[in-house]
């Protein structure tokens, strides 16, 4: 069936116009393995600002994601790929809620929480 | 090694009589049922048609069928509560200890929550969402009965722990510490985790299923501004079951390896932090009652269309309000602990998060009001339950936004008027929901229709009945009694103690009504009997079918030009074309989903009780099902059109 | 479908939600996204418990104490390349070239296990040596987080042979292309995840 007339768009990783190809395979794979080797380096050595450490990590995490996202599973913005995409979305909006969210509110309550040395006053 | 684990003849309670008098009446109940099904020769109907069955409408009455015998249970719970409460003033004890009466609160919860409200639902959607999509049936039919089974096996496992064993005395949500191992040794809160994670799995999966159906599967000319409300609530609703219950997965997951495995992560020592679960299992908790109240939303939008003559005010506006309350729902979760410790920042920007929530419903309730405003109201059983609807719902959610300021709720929270509150908001919008649904699509399923004047008798006792069972709670709250409590000292609030016990039986009376509807509208069914399809003048797809429709709902899949499809096609005057049908494949029937649900009882009761081999057993048995499955390959039956036209010919001529 | 549905679908400028009811491989992998959005959600859950409880070692061990970067690094090469080697098999199933999927699937195979054996051993070192998972409410987080990425693995790996059999059994039927389309989004999937595992627990320890 052509592409164009697909009833209700195509499921993740069959984007055959945008190259379900060995091609991007092959260009997927090979960025991978730079920032896989790039996140290992950045956690070991010692010549990065120390604090912009977890930030520089968490970036290059997303970028293997999307690496993923867009050479393996082929997601991309076009009409058809239009639910898989909201879907996505969705997904990672859940994702941040629960995880930001939860260490914002756990950090907070333990902040709250009066000092040990108090507590243990209190006992007596 | 104990071959039965810790299970012994000593986890039969025989010294309690109310539990054993109460098993007694159920096993009596059971063995009757099973008595006149095998003497009437039913067991191969009831196999073929039912039990093996994937067909979206099948599926969906028994979800209902269990929601329904579950109210009872439910119920019975609650009866019990009130009447313990109307007696238990000052010196008075009362019949129930606090062991007991926890178990009956939790108990109380935990059914009327995942077993009555989540089925009744799920049910409802599972019957109509394909009919009004114009389509054969949903995504994945036998992923549909897996589901189904599945949540049957989470209730047998909770009826189970009435006569083996106990149940968790911890609430509805089992928080930690208390429902660690180390103050609840026994069985009573694994039945509640295995019970919850299995019939999880089942809702989850149903969620799927829905989604798709709803995004892929739509007839020709469909698109998403043309579906009818219910759709999009049903879509919302589904949204949320995918996002939110995988969370309540992974925290009954991560209590079940506390207790099972010796984990810490809500335990009292080595660093556990038993706020982490009270924080995640919210997170679920509190999309968990919009994924309840947004189907009965999409009801009350359907019968209102419906009863007042008129398409649903401002569709756009309630597609839009449909869809902010599914994200905000994700955003307001930490309302439900504000007393627990939080930062006064925190505290806030969920406070001010739960009353912009409040907003889109109140643009829903406007549009029903002006949907009403200059309509032929017809004032039937399904509009009677949503004028309740209207009133109650309303007052409830008023008290929550009353709560919703942080301040408030520290006087508030854990009181009886938060019980009052919530109760208000459930009876008042999703039961009330449920059974203006029930009602409604009642004749689509069964050719013919409920009576109309014990219809309303019904509603008037739970009307009256909700009134006078929890506005007292709500002064109750306000004067300092706590929720969950067996007795209390000062007998001035035993007057309203007792109102309330009298609106629970009133409640119940309108139970017992529901079940002699049922009888009285069956045995004179030859005089409502729905011969066009169409009893209330629809608007949408699923009216323009016989009553029951056939396996394949259409034959040929309707072109759709707008909303309220059907309304169109009455007001166009279409006349039946009687063109030759080609033969239509429907999904054969299947048995997974039975056998599937019987290994994952064995394997949880096996869990619970500890008794290893078993629960190898049954999950060997559930991989097998699952082999057997995969390697099925005739999985369709072709209806030939012989068949298809001789069946239209014996159904009435419709305007189709 | 009638004739009138015929002409409607033709046309270029209707939008793709008025086509109707989506074929069966539409259908079918876009159900399976949802249900890995659904398990990713898992993940999340579990990923804010560790967030949550990662400094709470009970007077033991920390992340930092305990774990070997260069045995984590094979194993993100084994689950990268097998990722790889998934999606050339994804290829010749889309050619039906018969032995070239047989080749990668068993390669994909065999890079799964030997991650799952590399984990396993690290695993079992850890708890030998008394760090455990009911060592302290870290711990639990780890095991509990990287374990589950683990069961799924196994679980694929699983599927997998299944898969083989059924390629045997019954060929490449639709309904078993479907199922192979599906496990490949499993399989990149888990992947995915076990960059976020690689990032927060391993790397992130300090």
């Amino acid at each position: 069936m052509d592409n164009h007339s697909e009833a209700q768009g195509l499921p993740p990783g069959t984007n055959e116009e945008s190259g379900a190809s060995l091609r991007s395979y092959l260009i997927g794979f090979g960025i991978a393995i730079v920032l896989t080797l790039a996140s290992f380096w950045v956690s070991s050595t010692n010549t990065i600002y120390a604090p912009g450490v977890p930030i520089l990590l968490g970036v290059l995490a997303i970028a293997q994601m999307g690496i993923h996202l867009v050479f393996f599973l082929h997601i991309s913005s076009a009409p058809d790929q239009t639910n898989n995409f909201l879907a996505l979305a969705f997904g990672v909006f859940i994702t941040a809620l629960i995880v930001f969210g939860s260490m914002i509110i756990m950090a907070d309550l333990n902040h709250q929480m009066m000092p040990m040395d108090k507590l243990m006053d209190m006992q007596r | 090694m104990n071959p039965l684990g810790r299970l012994t003849l000593a986890s039969i309670p025989f010294d309690q009589p109310i539990i054993m008098g109460t098993v007694g009446v159920m096993g009596l109940g059971i063995f009757s049922i099973l008595a006149i099904v095998t003497l009437k020769g039913w067991w191969s109907y009831l196999w073929r048609e039912w039990i093996t069955s994937v067909d979206h409408k099948r599926i969906g009455v028994m979800y209902i069928l269990l929601a329904l015998v579950m109210l009872v249970r439910g119920f019975a719970d609650a009866i019990m509560m009130r009447t313990q409460l109307a007696l238990a003033a000052g010196d008075v004890k009362g019949f129930l200890p606090p062991e007991h009466y926890n178990q009956i609160f939790s108990a109380h919860g935990t059914i009327m929550i995942f077993f009555v409200a989540m089925p009744f639902v799920v049910g409802l959607m599972n019957f109509a969402v394909p009919l009004q999509l114009g389509v054969r049936d949903v995504a994945f039919p036998v992923l549909n009965s897996v589901s189904f089974w599945l949540t049957a096996s989470g209730v047998l496992l909770i009826n189970l722990s009435l006569f083996i064993g106990e149940f968790a005395r911890t609430g509805w949500l089992a928080y930690p510490p208390l429902s660690e191992l180390a103050y609840s040794p026994g069985v009573g809160v694994d039945y509640y985790l295995w019970s919850l994670q299995i019939s999880g799995i089942g809702t989850l999966l149903s969620g799927i299923n829905l989604t798709t159906t709803i995004l892929k599967l739509r007839a020709p000319g469909m698109g998403y501004t043309r579906m009818p409300i219910f759709c999009w609530t049903a879509l919302a609703s589904n949204l949320l079951i995918v996002a939110a219950f995988p969370v309540l997965t992974a925290t009954l997951g991560m209590l079940l390896a506390d207790r099972y495995l010796g984990f810490h992560f809500f335990t009292n020592d080595a660093g556990g932090n038993p706020m982490m679960y009270i924080n995640l299992i919210w997170i679920w908790g509190h999309p968990e009652v919009y994924i309840l109240v947004l189907p009965a939303f999409g009801v009350f939008s359907e019968v209102v269309a419906t009863f007042s003559g008129k398409p649903v005010f401002g569709y756009r506006s309630m597609v839009m309000a449909t869809m902010a309350i599914c994200v905000l729902s994700f955003m307001v979760w930490l309302h439900h602990f504000f007393t627990m410790g939080a930062s006064a920042n925190v505290n806030g920007f969920f406070g001010v998060m739960t009353m912009v929530i409040a907003v889109p419903t109140g643009v829903k309730i406007f549009n029903w009001l002006f949907t009403m405003y200059g309509g032929r109201i017809r004032f039937s059983v399904p509009m009677h339950w949503t004028l309740g609807f209207l009133v109650t719902f309303v007052i409830g959610g008023m008290t929550g936004v009353l709560m919703a300021i942080p301040p408030a709720d520290f006087v508030l929270h854990n009181s009886l008027f938060l019980i009052a509150h919530f109760h208000n908001t459930v009876i008042g919008g999703v039961v009330f929901g449920v059974f203006a649904g029930y009602t409604y699509w009642f004749p689509k399923a069964f050719g013919f229709k409920l009576d109309e004047r014990i219809g309303k008798a019904i509603f008037w006792c739970w009307f009256i009945g909700f009134y006078l069972a929890f506005m007292p709670l709500y002064a109750l709250g306000l004067m300092g009694a706590t929720r969950r409590m067996q007795h209390y000292a000062d007998p001035h609030w035993q007057p309203f103690m007792q109102i309330a016990w009298a609106g629970a039986v009133l409640i119940f009376c309108g139970i017992l009504l529901t079940i002699v509807q049922l009888i009285v509208s069956i045995r004179t069914r030859d005089r409502h009997l729905d011969t066009t399809g169409d009893p209330w003048n629809g608007r949408t797809l699923e009216w323009s079918m016989p009553s029951p429709p056939p396996p394949w709902n259409f034959a040929a899949l309707p072109q759709v030009e707008g909303t309220d499809a059907f309304w169109a096609i009455k007001q166009q005057e279409k006349k039946a074309v009687n063109e030759a049908h080609p033969p239509i494949h429907v999904p054969r029937n299947n048995p997974t989903g039975f056998f599937l649900a019987f290994f994952t009882v064995v394997l949880g009761f096996a869990l619970i009780w500890h008794i290893w081999w078993m629960a190898g057993v049954g999950f060997m048995g559930d991989v097998i099902v699952l082999l057997v499955q995969a390697w099925r390959t005739d999985n369709e039956v072709e209806i030939s059109e012989y068949d298809v036209a001789r069946y239209y010919r014996r159904a009435k001529e419709l305007p189709l | 479908m009638t004739d009138a549905n015929t002409n409607f679908l033709d046309s270029d400028t209707v939008p793709l939600s008025l086509h109707g009811p989506a074929p069966d491989r539409v259908v079918v992998g876009y159900g399976f996204w949802l249900f890995l959005l659904s398990d990713i959600l898992i993940f999340a859950s579990l990923f804010a418990a560790y967030a949550v409880l990662s400094g709470e070692t009970a007077g033991g061990p920390n992340g930092a104490m305990l774990f070997d970067k260069k045995h984590v690094f094979v194993e993100t090469a084994c689950l990268l390349t097998s990722s790889f080697t998934c999606g050339l098999g994804a290829l010749a199933v889309r050619q039906f070239r018969i032995t070239g999927v047989y080749v990668w699937m068993i390669v994909t195979l065999f890079l799964g296990l030997t991650f799952l054996t590399l984990e396993i051993t690290e695993f079992d070192s850890m708890i030998v040596a008394g760090n455990g998972p009911s060592r302290s409410a870290f711990l639990s987080a780890f095991f509990a987080l990287v374990g589950t990425h683990g069961i799924h693995v196994a679980a694929g790996l699983f599927w997998l042979i299944i898969m083989v059999l059924q390629i045997m059994t019954l060929g490449l039927t639709p309904m078993v292309r479907r199922r192979l389309f599906c496990l490949g989004l499993f399989w990149h999937a888990l992947d995915i995840v076990w960059v976020g595992v690689i990032t927060i627990v391993y790397l992130g320890a300090h």
